[in-house]
């Protein structure tokens, strides 16, 4: 194998692992919003640190590659998607460290209401990411698109939680404050969602050119 | 703006001896603006692009078939071989300057097609050096001999010999192979400038120069034109596999 096909594999593979790393920090926040644990939710802050570290290594190695191999064609959709796809990884990142901060903020004071869909949302923003890098890796057009339509999902979630959230304030629940702590959560899955949807859309790119 | 083709080639074969060198070319080549062709050694694209001014007439056994219109007349036709190569100049890949002063070289043309006047061809001498982004570095040494100049100065002089007949095209063929980063940007920048008033075909090897400077790319393999089209479209989405493996080095 050619030294700049081996460079490819070399990225893949990278990124691969932040994928795998962005997924365990969006797991590791709402398992910890889920069970309210403090220490799990200082985890996935911290996770969010190497999530950071990672970024800066891939778009090192693309920078590195656009200048040492001047790429064009299939290489250089690849390499410039892979730049694009890595700061939507990293405000993924960023945003499972800022619901984990919320965890955090809130002490493990009980919910004013059982949480139900936001752990849906937590579950089908991690399927998100971890097709969309699935679909980048494999050059998996049908996966990257599955994607791309799967943002409704998260969307009618947060439209949910959003409405049943309204409803508490409405009937005058007391603990009003936490009501919008949790909506500020909901957002922010619904945001990772958003950035797993551009991921996609870059896969989409770098497999067929085209960019909506 | 409407696009105007300078050359339209159709169904050209092209043999040398028994040699199959073109395959059925069809394409056409737009008025100013840059035509890049591509493709690995041997695999036509130096030969048509001297089938655009009929340097191939001199290549014993060589045969023809099919026509190339310019401005819409068959080259191959019954035509003035000299006019042909007037209007269509031609830059090789090695600077090939006349053993003969700076001068002498740009006004060998104009003075084979008749020009005497003094006046005339010192005009014709400093536009041509102008055009072709050299006269600073050779107004003083006019009369030096051409082969004292650098090997960027020299294939920038070749282009001002191109330009001093007033060409209608200019063809070349790996201007830059034989030149350092510098030259070869001197040279990019020229060309670029040059087809306001020029259709420019390139010949190079040089993927990156094509992107550069080339509006439309062509890929040729083993004497066919495999695919045509607009540079960032054949650099950024090729069609052809064949096409991508070579651009990408994969290929072979």
């Amino acid at each position: 194998m050619r030294r700049f096909d081996e460079q490819l594999n070399e990225l893949n593979n990278k990124l691969l692992e932040m994928g795998t790393l962005v997924e365990k920090t969006i797991s590791v926040a709402s398992q910890a919003l889920i069970e309210q644990d403090v220490e799990m939710a200082k985890a996935a802050i911290d996770l969010e640190t190497d999530v950071a570290a990672k970024e800066k290594d891939i778009e090192s190695l693309c920078l590195k590659l656009l200048l040492q191999q001047q790429p064009v064609a299939k290489d250089l959709r690849l390499i410039s998607a892979a730049l694009k796809m890595i700061t939507d990884m990293e405000r993924i990142g960023d945003q499972a460290a800022d619901i984990s901060e919320i965890v955090v903020m809130m002490k493990g004071a009980p919910y004013i209401k059982k949480l139900e869909h936001i752990p849906q949302m937590a579950t089908a923003t991690v399927k998100m990411v971890t097709d969309s890098i699935d679909a980048y890796v494999k050059k998996d057009l049908k996966l990257a698109k599955s994607v791309i339509k799967y943002d409704d999902v998260v969307d009618d979630l947060f439209d949910i939680v959003k409405n049943d959230l309204i409803e508490l304030i409405r009937g005058g629940n007391p603990n009003s404050e936490q009501a919008i702590d949790l909506l500020m959560i909901a957002k922010f899955f619904e945001r990772i969602g958003d950035h797993a949807c551009n991921i996609a859309k870059w896969v989409v790119f770098s497999i067929t050119g085209q960019k909506k | 703006m409407e696009i105007t083709n300078k050359f339209l080639i159709n169904d050209v074969n092209l043999w040398y001896s028994d040699f199959q060198a073109l395959n059925n070319i069809n394409m056409d080549i737009p008025e100013h603006m840059i035509t890049a062709f591509i493709g690995p050694s041997g695999c036509g694209k130096s030969t048509l692009i001297k089938s655009l001014n009929r340097m191939n007439d001199l290549v014993e056994g060589c045969k023809i078939t099919g026509s190339i219109l310019l401005d819409g007349e068959n080259i191959y036709g019954d035509i003035d071989v000299n006019a042909l190569r007037k209007r269509v100049g031609m830059v090789f890949q090695k600077p090939n300057p006349f053993p003969m002063s700076i001068y002498d070289n740009i006004a060998y043309g104009p003075r084979t097609h008749g020009i005497k006047s003094k006046f005339v061809l010192n005009e014709i001498v400093e536009k041509s050096l102008q055009d072709a982004a050299i006269w600073d570095e050779t107004k003083d040494r006019l009369k030096k001999s051409a082969l004292s100049l650098s090997g960027g100065q020299q294939q920038r002089l070749c282009i001002a010999r191109a330009l001093s007949v007033q060409p209608d095209v200019l063809l070349m063929d790996e201007p830059t192979s034989a030149l350092d980063p510098i030259s070869t940007g001197k040279i990019e920048e020229l060309v670029l400038q040059l087809k306001k008033d020029y259709t420019i075909v390139i010949v190079t090897h040089n993927m990156q120069q094509a992107t550069r400077i080339s509006d439309n790319t062509g890929f040729f393999l083993l004497g066919e034109l495999i695919e045509y089209g607009e540079t960032q479209q054949i650099f950024s989405i090729p069609q052809d596999k064949r096409c991508e493996d070579y651009i990408t080095g994969r290929f072979g």
